[in-house]
């Protein structure tokens, strides 16, 4: 086929760039985690040395750790708050009160999502301050809520739910405006109660999209970095501690960068592991 | 046949509670960035301003240079939306409808990238940036999320340019247009709604980056908006009402965006969730 041949110059430029970009970076990042570098002067090989000492690093396995709470914070209760929130607003809210009703509500939650994720952090790190923070004076409270290790990770974890709400609101409600009324309608007039026909009707309707935000979410608590930065930088101590921070804390504040090379690559299978499960689940459940 | 009179209600006033929630900390940032210190500590953060005080806000401004700030978010995030969309463009259409060999596995290979983890080209991307004198510099920013963004644009739009109407591509041909004056003249201006949805969201989300451009971008001249205020999140100067109006700098042209472009990105979101 000489036709498409001369397709291959529209890629070229593309593909050079993402050889600089992406796969050379990534090898480079691959070959780094085998040696001990700081940075400056010639790596030296160190074989799987740094893969050896992760396994130890008690600090690298709270990380991950950590990581789980965020998924379920970012991913798992947005999902479910998100399913329960979009049927209500489209098939309760919507009929009752009106559309204009349903959407109004929908951009409040969605809000949040329009902020860059260092704003958020910018936003509650002033809300959450212990003297003269908002929280604390609404309560009537005196708590420290970033600066104590027993807290810092669910508070954390409580503005992450705030600001990723909104993303599977919209989707789901625009999910819910491809699925056929009728059902719906057909199933109320059996008597099948709100619940049921959310159980039974709603949520087997819109299985693609909720594939898809779970994938998405869970994707983003794994690589989560600005909020931690910004509300935490991983502390106290290593209460808030996840594996993008511990291998920026390594590449440019401790000068470990081999081991740091170590960590982000765990972090890239984790994430392509993650993915591929994720896309093997959605094809059996069609 | 609609029964449960009092218990809409009840359902409303839940979903309207939780609205009030998340709406909360924009009012309560709004407020507070308008009120002077004294009166902020002597009323604390739940009361309105006595009096509207704009120092704290004038005041951040000048000591972040917050006009610089946009600009160079703006520059970057321009530029990447631009240029994003061309390359996204260039192999969709090398892919959807020249549909070379091995389309499948290129695309794979695009998607991959998109969703590798940033700390895992961070390290050579630095290092190399400093080897070829780009570190600290705008285009650094510009080259890097443009392949990124690429990488997404042209997933996206080769499922799009895969379904092209074949007829229109022959006709074209017939009249003798070549490949590449079909891509411009007809390919594009169809696709442009597509388009324009894809220039938006990499716009919005290079806005949003945070954690390259904290690499990259230390010195004040080329920092963006959300390193500058990350950085400074609990400085020592930092006060109650200068806190607040930081965060009032970074909230309003994010919500900005959200209000010009609201249609196009509930229509985006909706396009991205069921590819």
């Amino acid at each position: 086929m000489a036709r498409t041949k001369g397709y291959w110059w529209y890629l070229a430029p593309s593909l050079v760039l993402f050889l600089a970009v992406i796969v050379a970076p990534f090898l480079m990042n691959l070959a780094t985690s085998f040696t001990r570098w700081t940075g400056v002067g010639t790596p030296k090989w160190a074989g799987l040395d740094n893969y050896a000492r992760l396994i130890e690093d008690e600090r690298f396995w709270q990380s991950f750790q950590h990581n789980v709470g965020l998924i379920v914070a970012m991913a798992i209760v947005p999902t479910v708050l998100g399913l329960v929130l979009a049927a209500a607003l489209f098939d309760y809210i919507g009929r009752r009160f009106g559309t204009r009703t349903a959407a109004a509500l929908r951009a409040m939650y969605y809000l949040p999502q329009v902020l860059p994720v260092a704003v958020a952090g910018v936003v509650w790190g002033w809300m959450l301050h212990p003297s003269y923070g908002a929280v604390n004076q609404m309560f009537g409270l005196r708590l420290d809520w970033l600066g104590d290790p027993d807290l810092a990770l669910a508070t954390v974890m409580a503005v992450m739910v705030w600001f990723q709400l909104g993303y599977p609101v919209v989707i789901f409600m625009a999910g819910l405006q491809r699925a056929d009324p009728a059902l719906h309608e057909a199933a109320e007039i059996d008597g099948a109660s709100w619940w049921r026909r959310f159980w039974h009707i709603t949520i087997p309707q819109i299985r693609p999209e909720t594939f898809v935000v779970l994938l998405t979410c869970t994707i983003a608590a794994l690589k989560v970095f600005g909020p931690i930065f910004v509300l935490t930088r991983g502390g106290p101590g290593n209460a808030t501690m996840v594996p993008s921070y511990f291998s920026y804390l390594n590449f440019f504040q401790k000068s470990n960068v081999g081991y740091g090379s170590a960590i982000a690559t765990v972090l890239a299978l984790v994430i392509i592991v993650v993915t591929f499960l994720f896309l093997r689940v959605q094809e059996r459940a069609r | 046949m609609r029964a449960a009179g009092p218990g809409r209600w009840a359902v409303l006033a839940a979903l309207v509670v939780l609205a009030a929630v998340m709406v909360f900390p924009f009012l309560l940032v709004a407020v507070n960035a308008v009120k002077s210190p004294a009166d902020y500590s002597s009323h604390g953060p739940l009361s309105l301003p006595a009096e509207i005080y704009l120092q704290g806000i004038v005041d951040f401004w000048n000591r972040v240079d917050f006009g610089e700030k946009l600009w160079n978010s703006f520059v970057i995030s321009a530029s990447v939306a631009l240029l994003a969309v061309v390359l996204s463009v260039l192999n969709a259409y090398a892919l959807g409808i020249g549909r070379v060999r091995g389309r499948l596995w290129i695309l794979v290979l695009f998607l991959v990238g998109n969703t590798l983890p940033q700390e895992a080209l961070a390290y050579p991307l630095y290092y190399l940036a400093k080897e070829v004198g780009l570190y600290d510099t705008r285009l650094s920013m510009v080259i890097v999320f443009t392949v990124i963004q690429a990488a997404f644009g042209t997933y996206l739009l080769s499922a799009v340019l895969g379904q092209f109407p074949k007829e229109i591509l022959e006709a074209a041909s017939m009249d003798g247009a070549g490949r590449f004056r079909a891509l411009w003249q007809i390919v594009v201006p169809i696709s442009r709604p597509t388009l324009s949805v894809l220039v938006i969201f990499f716009f919005i989300w290079t806005w949003n980056e945070f954690f390259l451009p904290l690499i990259f971008l230390i010195s004040n001249e080329t920092q963006t908006v959300p390193v500058a205020l990350g950085v400074l999140q609990g400085e020592k100067y930092m006060d109650a009402t200068m806190s607040s109006a930081s965060a009032l700098l970074g909230i309003v042209p994010a919500v900005a965006f959200f209000l010009i472009f609201q249609r196009t990105l509930t229509r985006g979101v909706t396009v991205g969730a069921v590819k």
